[in-house]
């Protein structure tokens, strides 16, 4: 082999362990790209939300309203172990923060993953209002009974575990939005039942056993 | 003196007949009103009390009012096997149509297939009839596929059904609650809809819900939305044969209450 051919054959060597090192880049960098980017909301949300704890927190079997297993569209409460605060706003978001984050299995989700409960206020007259991330109206499904089914989430969820509400409003980043998606309109209020009052169904079994799920907090 | 004592004995001579032929009409008017039949003298007391709401004189239900949900831009839900909610709410008001036009309806449409009017738009095409009904068709994102839903306004409780603010004494409805006037009719039409669609749409609920709709609160006439489950399905398949049912449903629903409506029963 000629010194010329020698010296070709080290260059096209170095040619392709130098594209191999460049393509090994180039594919991380398409990888990273083809993630999903975290949203403005999901880090709003881990800095908004971490969890809640006050002194007068104590462990309660709550009763989170997540999507039935057996009838699609309707909702099944499940009892949930949670530390509760005896403060209603924080009660109240302690549950929503449950119901957002925390069903056992995606297909009993009812509100968007993403979704992030920005503020609660209490109202003296009992009214409360929930003011949700845009994520809550971008990310449920489209429809009367999806939008139903998470306004009502909402609702059952919060009369069954925090007294003294009479009504709720549910804002989009502090503002009302006329609708949830698209169908359901949220230009007025939903009328809560004291927690006696709630309609009740039986507790949803998720395990084999029966008993109530015990959920991390 | 003695000129006014003789008249006076004239009057008393002319007053005593006058008085004989008056009680004798008095009589004869009273036996006559006695055998009159009562519905040739209607008296306040015998009146029927007026029903709140009702207007003067029932109109004939003739119009069908079909809001096909979505159009233009707004494509509605989306399945992920392609199902586009805005496509096949315009099949199924077409199916609807034909099936209310069979029954001698006259259908209004309140859009075209690259039409994509607003809701309040959708409202006022509806509120330009009279003696009409007005059904929104919508497809779903959940529930079990094949399946259908009616939906009806709730009323609203008594303490936001006051009236609004009043101008020279005229009480102002709020255009967002429009709806609240006709709550029970729509609720009735709402569940003739459901009875049918139980029957015909196997694993259909039996009753209707009452679900604040957005596209129902400002029409000015019995209203309600109808929604077919699922654009989830994994074709449309199974959307298009449920189609025809739904349209015979509704067409049915729709005939058994104007029978209702013009009987007054409504």
């Amino acid at each position: 082999m000629s010194r010329a051919m020698k010296i070709t054959v080290a260059l096209l060597v170095f040619g392709v362990v130098l594209g191999g090192i460049y393509f090994q880049g180039l594919l991380d960098r398409v990888l990273r790209l083809a993630q999903p980017a975290r949203t403005e909301e999901q880090s709003r949300r881990e800095v908004l939300q971490p969890p809640i704890a006050t002194p007068s927190d104590k462990t309660v079997k709550a009763k989170i309203f997540w999507a039935s297993v057996e009838t699609p569209g309707a909702l099944q409460p499940v009892e949930v172990e949670l530390a509760l605060s005896a403060e209603t706003v924080q009660r109240a978001k302690q549950v929503l923060n449950m119901l957002v984050a925390g069903p056992p299995a995606p297909e009993l989700r009812t509100l968007p993953a993403d979704a992030a409960l920005l503020e609660f206020y209490l109202l003296e007259d009992g009214t409360a209002i929930a003011d949700f991330s845009g994520e809550l109206s971008t990310g449920t499904p489209s429809g009367i009974l999806s939008e139903q089914r998470a306004a009502e989430s909402i609702a059952r969820t919060l009369e069954s575990n925090v007294p003294g509400l009479t009504r709720l409003k549910i804002l989009i980043h502090g503002q009302e939005a006329e609708t949830l998606a698209g169908h359901l309109d949220l230009s007025g209020y939903f009328t809560l039942a004291p927690p006696a009052a709630a309609p009740e169904k039986p507790p949803g079994k998720l395990t084999a056993s029966g008993s109530a799920v015990k959920l991390p907090r | 003196m003695e000129c006014s004592f003789s008249g006076i004995l004239l009057s008393v001579r002319f007053v005593k007949p006058i008085l004989i032929v008056g009680s004798l009409c008095a009589a004869a008017m009273l036996l006559l009103a006695q055998h009159t039949p009562p519905s040739a003298t209607p008296t306040p007391q015998t009146a029927a009390p007026p029903v709140a709401q009702a207007p003067a004189t029932r109109q004939t239900l003739n119009v069908v009012v079909l809001d096909p949900g979505h159009g233009g831009t707004d494509s509605g839900a989306r399945g992920g096997s392609g199902i586009v909610e805005k496509e096949v709410t315009m099949s199924l008001a077409r199916a609807v149509q034909a099936q209310l036009e069979l029954q001698g309806f006259q259908v209004v449409l309140t859009r075209q297939p690259d039409e994509g009017p607003t809701l309040d738009e959708r409202a006022a095409t509806a509120n330009a009839q009279r003696g009409a009904v007005f059904i929104s068709l919508h497809v779903s994102s959940i529930g079990a596929v094949g399946t259908a839903m009616a939906f009806y306004m709730p009323a609203a409780p008594t303490s936001e059904t006051k009236p609004g603010p009043e101008t020279s004494g005229r009480p102002l409805v709020r255009w967002q609650e429009a709806q609240q006037a006709y709550a029970a009719q729509s609720r009735k039409l709402a569940e003739l809809i459901q009875i049918q669609l139980g029957q015909k749409l196997r694993g259909s609920a039996e009753v209707p819900q009452a679900v604040a709709v957005r596209q129902l609160r400002s029409v000015m006439l019995p209203a309600v939305a109808v929604e077919l489950s699922s654009v989830a399905a994994a074709d449309r398949k199974p959307l298009d044969q449920a189609t025809p049912a739904l349209a015979e449903a509704v067409a049915r629903a729709v005939a058994a209450f104007k029978a209702a409506y013009e009987a007054g029963a409504i």
